[in-house]
């Protein structure tokens, strides 16, 4: 799946971690991610998809096998690099924007990398542009809308022009206008995304590929449409398509 | 700062005290609530010069004194102890209207009663003059710890965050037929603080893990500053300096 000169964006190798408390998370998980792909993150709750994403900016570490962000290892000596590289949306905004304004909130990331002045004002308005939030910079975030403060909370990471954009849940608790907008962002963006979702129909419509994380390994890595008609595969795994939905009818749509 | 919606303490306006720098605001209060406690309580015409200063600098700052008044009414609860004084408080005794009051708990209600008020007052300008973000931004420029300034930043953020699960569970504990009456329904509410507090704790923790994805590692990166001129540190000092003569001649009179 990679492309040829560049090292791949994300390469996890034989990834393993229990939590303190004895729990077995992950069991050796092999996942590389090309520059520029879209790649969904699938699988029951439960199944290791958080433990996964945290190894990925070394906010969990100490398991068995690696993890390095554009041939970066994760360790602790790069681990500022580590975090400005990969940006990670998480799933509750309120979580995200900590900050009085959203300016101020776009501006964390860079600014903590210690840019500062012109630059880092252009380096905001251009995150803000992106996801189309230029206008609403000073405003607090929680007079934001749900979807708009979701909007913000891309532009955050966008803001630190990571290597891999990595989403949870991107497309909980939006109304179906601000999914829809938020996968015209998406799609828009040119920076490679791992996207952890229970939202089939989303995966399919933005991520040509799909990897079913169960039980802490990986159980399926292939194309999205190949791997949400698997029946089998999906019943395996909890997975399971909204009423009516036809992934094969929708590829062939798209 | 050109926030959208406004906290309801502040009152906008275009005024030259709103124009000030927050910093050198925050320092004029700071000093002037120093000078007026530092007053002999027995200068009685000081406080009133006091007042006088107070209200022209409200009226520089448009600020009505009708709106100034109700807000100073948050003093109430304190001023109920200072009235208690009177009575408690042993020493030499006045008679007046048939009650036997003692005389030093008088000059220590006064006392009380008129630094307490003018302190207010002073807040209440600062406050309705000043909104919350720049006064963050004075604070920090005063050299306040940092983690100080952090933490009251995120009570601004948080604030309705957290008011706002607490209202769903209100609304979630009367769905399910709680009225809180009665003594019994301590226990629900009391559980209901306990479960809030946990959540916003756990809210702390994964704010905690964002901060730290995004290049935290213990100090806020200075986002925005904020400059005062001479010029501008000279006005603010008017209040101070002149409430620092007013004092001097309390002292020397």
């Amino acid at each position: 799946m990679t492309s040829s000169a560049a090292p791949a964006s994300l390469e996890v190798s034989g990834l393993a971690f229990a939590y303190p408390d004895g729990h077995q998370a992950l069991f050796g998980i092999d996942l590389t991610v090309g520059r520029g792909e879209r790649v969904a993150l699938l699988g029951p709750n439960g199944a290791g998809k958080t433990t996964l994403v945290l190894h990925l900016n070394g906010i969990l570490t100490g398991g068995a096998g690696s993890v390095k962000v554009a041939g970066l290892p994760v360790e602790k000596r790069n681990l500022a690099e580590i975090r400005r590289r990969v940006g990670i949306v998480f799933q509750d905004p309120d979580d995200q924007l900590f900050m009085p304004t959203v300016r101020e909130d776009v501006a964390f990331g860079p600014a903590a990398s210690g840019m500062r002045g012109a630059e880092l004002e252009a380096r905001v308005h251009k995150a803000l542009e992106r996801v189309g939030m230029a206008e609403y910079a000073d405003r607090p975030p929680h007079h934001l809308s749900f979807g708009q403060r979701r909007r913000v909370a891309v532009a955050t990471v966008l803001a630190m022009e990571p290597e891999i954009l990595v989403l949870d849940e991107p497309s909980s608790n939006l109304d179906p206008a601000s999914r829809r907008e938020l996968a015209d962002i998406l799609r828009a963006l040119d920076v490679t995304v791992l996207m952890v979702t229970h939202d089939l129909p989303y995966a399919l419509e933005l991520c040509g590929r799909s990897v079913i994380l169960s039980g802490g390994t990986i159980a399926a890595d292939g194309k999205t449409a190949d791997v949400l008609a698997d029946e089998e595969l999906m019943r395996t795994h909890r997975l399971e398509l909204p009423f009516g939905f036809d992934p094969r009818a929708a590829a062939a749509k798209a | 700062m050109g926030a959208g919606h406004a906290h309801k303490l502040y009152r906008q306006a275009a005024s030259p005290v709103h124009d000030l720098p927050p910093h050198c605001k925050i320092a004029a209060v700071f000093l002037f609530v120093i000078v007026v406690v530092s007053t002999p309580r027995e200068a009685v015409w000081a406080f009133g010069l006091y007042a006088v200063l107070i209200a022209v600098v409200a009226g520089a700052a448009r600020i009505p004194a009708g709106f100034l008044l109700k807000r100073l009414l948050i003093e109430v609860p304190f001023v109920a102890f200072a009235v208690l004084m009177p009575f408690v408080v042993p020493g030499d005794q006045v008679h007046v209207l048939g009650l036997a009051l003692s005389k030093n708990g008088l000059w220590g209600a006064w006392n009380v009663l008129a630094k307490g008020t003018l302190g207010v007052a002073a807040s209440v300008i600062l406050a309705s003059t000043t909104d919350l973000r720049a006064l963050l931004l004075g604070l920090q420029r005063l050299k306040l710890p940092s983690l100080l300034v952090q933490i009251a930043s995120f009570m601004i953020r948080y604030g309705d965050v957290i008011t706002d699960e607490m209202r769903r569970m209100s609304i979630a504990r009367r769905s399910r037929g709680f009225e809180a009456k009665g003594l019994k329904a301590w226990s629900v509410l009391a559980k209901s603080a306990g479960a809030l507090f946990i959540r916003s704790y756990e809210r702390g923790e994964r704010v905690h893990l964002a901060m730290v994805s995004r290049g935290y590692a213990g100090s806020m990166p200075v986002i925005d500053d904020v400059t005062a001129t001479g010029a501008q540190w000279r006005y603010a000092a008017v209040l101070p300096a002149s409430a620092l003569v007013i004092c001097l001649l309390g002292w020397t009179l």
